[in-house]
């Protein structure tokens, strides 16, 4: 199974691969951040001398082999280098969601014991010392920005540049002790931990091996023929395996710079700055991106407007097969043309997308409208299916037979299997050592000939060999009627509005379905203004009843859709309520990846649930919401509930 | 008395940098302020509060040069000030925000906090016109001074934007980040959370903190929300009517009758 590259051989972790790189793409640009309005550039050599300083003083200030560090912050290359100087001194990064409040983070940092946290700012400097009384484990704080850290106390507290410029001065002491450790690790080495979000529970620590990252990055880089010359923009977080595997694994097997923007606001700038030709995100991101621009678009001028929506159709009926390389007319290729010169090429630029050579979308399915948005502007996006226990990838689509419906055939190296209740199985070079201290849920999800349980629904397509996935195989249901219940299936339909930012669909067991809807504020709120409507909250404009007007045309579009498949037409929505707020990571009701956790929602809302199916027309409610601070607060309303129309289910199928 | 003091919180302050010696001021018949004394010393952070009309906007124009006291003298680094022009006041180190917000609103974040600048600049018109030389290393030189306050006070996002499509709540802060430009060793902030909500006040609050403590600059504000003054300040000056009713630690403010009657007024029976 093992192929060699190039000079790869033998090359069995990170560091080693750091190494490799250093030597022969020495002056090539590694990392690149904007600092300061200008973009800072680090050579895969200077990488390599950053990485051994800070790794120097790591060993200064006593770390040992088989520590954990933590690792919390935004994307920036010091904190990439801290989990490859933790790797390198034999010691386990841990990288932490930056926006989890200070009780998730203790619950993590205790469960791995972190002896050292490596994080960015005062900010999360604060969220460590309010918690540091219930760890354990805790000794060292090392932090990168100093601004406001000046009074703190400095006993256990470090700045990232001291501990480095300390490892430099203990060069001649420590080097051949930093050698030693780094010559130790092997494929067998742990490479990383990352905690999963869990849309149920505790998070869990997925212990993965060198063997798990190396081997992965070297197949999925074949996979998309992936050079040394890509540009990737590093802005998911860092504690996503997502990020580790695109921003560590590929990056150091191949050897491409990793850009990380300015702040977190300058994203979609910087995006448009460094022009990726690899890119990655979540559906979210092109969800709102595709908002943005129709937002744009409405308030375009009217001839600007209508080039776009004649060029747009267009694009929607050739474009997927012109990047498919399929057979298409001349006059339709011309008039691509031309919609490229006038519309496309402009648009991609605006969005970043003008260089992207391979993009992905994964975490969850995306609306087929969206992706096909994508895909007919000529950029070749294409679906991943995987989870961090699998070091990421699974399924992929190999260019050329790209559908909004599949996610593709299993990666080199990677079995897929059925089993007979649906859910999908695997088994590849990826599976994930264990879930650390949890032996249990390890023997629950591997099994012992190495299959691996993902949790969701699905099958094979027999013609295509491609992947299919119909939902979390722990959501799938039925109705009381005995139809199928998908509730993701319905929700994504919806969420291709742009006014509708989430929807939770309920129904399971009932005879018939419901519906909560988040509106998304940029989209409704633009609307809102060009139509003189005046409000003063998030929950103000969300009761307003021409919102609920729209949101109402959109679900029964819905409905419409839904009932045209024979196999789903069951979950037509009959009643619906726009919430109050949205669901928010902080209060629990979402995964710090943004998926709801469809159980807690169900608890938190159970009234508006029980209004939904008793036929009320209003319901009062008081929810609990948590700031950002952690503090607590409760916000109360009086939710309008609306009843849809829905299409009778034709004869059709009961005479089959 | 001149060896300063230390904070609650572990600051050590230095001497006296400006000092105040009976300062009237007269607008023809009336008296904007009468007879007040007080000093700012080094690194501290110096709040004037008052009721509406109690003359705080005149004192800070008094201290940053722009009206000229009827009676009183000014002494800064211990020496009295002569009469000044405002940029002559800024060369010496002294920059403000103004309560209205005067930037210049067609141009961007970053052209504005250059502004700030311009005393810095030594290099003349027609070396800047043709850019060439000196000019063009100063330039770069104020732009990096320019890019690390943005970096600083995060508006890395709205760098390029023209100011006048900002909101005002970071309208205040690009104003603040043109006043630091200029690298002040005593910053004048007049209300710099006059209409702001409360999240944009304890953002703003923690810039200021930060400004203190980062590069130890003397910062004097005027304030109408007590609580962010009491939170934000070493020392308070209260005026009242023109007259100074109070001066000392927040606590000590806190708890003086004066103060508690021009704030929450007297009851005449």
């Amino acid at each position: 199974m093992v192929q060699t590259q190039s000079g790869a051989d033998g090359h069995r972790s990170i560091p080693a691969l750091l190494d490799r790189n250093a030597k022969q793409f020495g002056t090539s640009p590694a990392y690149r951040e904007k600092e300061f309005g200008i973009w800072q550039s680090w050579t895969w050599a200077e990488t390599a001398k950053e990485i051994e300083a800070l790794a120097l003083g790591l060993i200064n200030l006593g770390v040992n082999e088989g520590d954990f560090i933590a690792i919390i912050g935004r994307n920036r290359p010091y904190l990439y280098w801290s989990m490859v100087a933790a790797q390198s001194v034999g010691a386990i990064p841990v990288p932490l969601y930056q926006d989890a409040n200070a009780e998730e983070m203790a619950y993590v940092l205790d469960h791995c014991g972190a002896r050292f946290v490596i994080v960015a700012d005062q900010e999360q400097v604060d969220k460590v010392i309010e918690v540091q009384d219930q760890l354990h484990q805790f000794e060292h704080l090392i932090y990168l920005d100093p601004r406001g850290l000046r009074k703190y106390d400095h006993s256990h507290l470090h700045e990232y540049s001291h501990v480095q410029n300390q490892g430099r001065a203990a060069y001649d002491e420590f080097i051949n002790e930093l050698t030693a450790r780094r010559d130790k690790l092997d494929y067998d080495s742990t490479c990383v931990m990352m905690y999963t979000s869990g849309t149920t529970g505790k998070p869990k620590g997925v212990v993965l091996s060198n063997r798990n990252v190396i081997e992965t990055a070297k197949s999925s880089s074949e996979f998309d023929k992936l050079r040394q010359d890509e540009e990737i923009l590093a802005y998911l977080p860092m504690a996503w395996a997502g990020d580790f595997i695109f921003s560590i694994g590929q990056a150091y097997w191949t050897g491409f710079c990793v850009n990380c923007p300015e702040s977190p606001d300058t994203m979609m700038a910087d995006l448009r700055e460094i022009g990726p030709t690899y890119y990655f995100s979540p559906p979210r991101v092109f969800e709102t991106q595709l908002t943005n621009v129709m937002i744009r678009m409405e308030d375009a001028s009217k001839l600007k407007k209508r080039m776009f929506d004649y060029f747009m159709a267009h694009a929607r009926k050739v474009g997927p097969a012109i990047l498919d390389g399929k057979p298409v007319g001349f006059l339709d290729r011309l008039k691509y043309r031309i919609g490229s010169f006038m519309v496309y090429e402009p648009l991609k630029n605006s969005l970043g997308f003008s260089k992207v050579r391979v993009g992905y979308t994964a975490g969850e399915a995306i609306g087929p409208e969206i992706f096909d948005f994508y895909r007919s502007l000529g950029i070749n996006l294409k679906q991943l299916y995987g989870q961090t226990e699998a070091t990421v990838f699974l399924t992929a689509q190999p260019d050329g037979e790209v559908r909004s419906d599949t996610v593709g055939v299993p990666g080199p190296g990677v079995e897929i299997k059925i089993s007979e209740n649906g859910e999908v199985l695997y088994r590849s070079a990826g599976v994930f050592v264990e879930y650390y201290k949890n032996p249990e849920s390890t023997a629950d999800t591997k099994d012992s000939e190495g299959w691996v349980a993902t949790g969701d629904a699905g099958f094979i397509e027999e013609a295509t060999g491609h992947l299919r996935i119909i939902d979390r195989a722990k959501d799938v249901g039925q109705m009381a009627s005995g139809e199928m219940f998908a509730p993701k299936y319905v929700e994504n339909k919806l969420k291709f509005f742009p006014d509708i930012l989430e929807a939770v669909l309920f129904g399971n067991g009932r005879d018939h379905c419901v519906a909560f809807i988040n509106i998304d504020l940029t989209a409704v709120g633009n609307w809102a203004e060009r139509n003189n409507i005046a409000y003063a909250s998030y929950q103000e404009l969300a009761g307003h009843p021409r919102v609920l007007d729209t949101i109402q045309e959109h679900v029964e579009a819905v409905n419409k859709s839904v009932a045209a498949d024979p196999m789903l037409s069951g979950c037509q929505i009959h009643r619906f309520v726009i919430l109050h707020k949205e669901l928010d990571a902080d209060d629990g009701e979402m995964t710090r990846t943004r998926k709801v956790r469809r159980r807690i929602v169900e608890e938190k809302f159970a009234d508006i649930i029980d209004a939904l199916y008793d036929g009320s027309a209003t319901v009062s409610t008081t929810t609990e919401v948590t700031y950002e601070d952690g503090r607590k607060g409760a916000i109360s309303a009086t939710l309008d509930i609306r009843d849809a129309a829905v299409v009778a289910v034709t004869q059709k199928m009961a005479a089959e | 008395m001149d060896e300063g003091y230390i904070t609650a919180d572990g600051r050590q302050i230095g001497g006296v940098v400006m000092e105040m010696k009976n300062i009237t001021l007269r607008f023809g018949g009336v008296v904007a302020i009468e007879n007040i004394s007080f000093d700012i010393r080094e690194g501290e952070i110096r709040a004037i509060i008052g009721p509406n009309g109690a003359g705080k906007s005149s004192m800070l124009n008094i201290i940053s040069g722009f009206y000229v006291p009827s009676e009183g003298e000014v002494w800064f680094h211990g020496a009295k000030r002569p009469q000044m022009r405002p940029y002559e006041v800024a060369r010496q180190g002294i920059a403000r925000t103004f309560q209205n917000i005067a930037l210049f609103e067609g141009m961007s974040v970053l052209d504005n906090v250059m502004t700030g600048r311009l005393t810095q600049m030594k290099s003349g018109l027609l070396a800047q016109a043709l850019w060439k030389g000196k000019a063009e290393a100063e330039e770069t030189a104020n732009r990096e001074v320019a890019e690390k306050i943005i970096d600083f006070l995060e508006i890395q996002s709205i760098r390029k934007t023209p100011v006048g499509r900002l909101p005002y709540g970071l309208k205040k802060r690009v104003e603040l980040a043109r006043a630091l430009a200029a690298e002040p060793k005593l910053l004048l902030l007049d209300e710099p959370m006059a209409g702001m909500n409360v999240e944009e006040k304890e953002d703003m609050s923690r810039f200021i903190l930060d400004v203190n403590d980062e590069f130890g600059t003397t910062i004097a504000l005027i304030e109408h929300d007590m609580g962010v003054v009491m939170d934000l300040s070493d020392r308070v000056v209260v005026m009242d009517y023109g007259k100074k009713i109070g001066d000392g630690t927040p606590d000590e403010v806190r708890n003086n009758q004066d103060v508690i009657d021009a704030y929450l007024g007297v009851s005449h029976d």
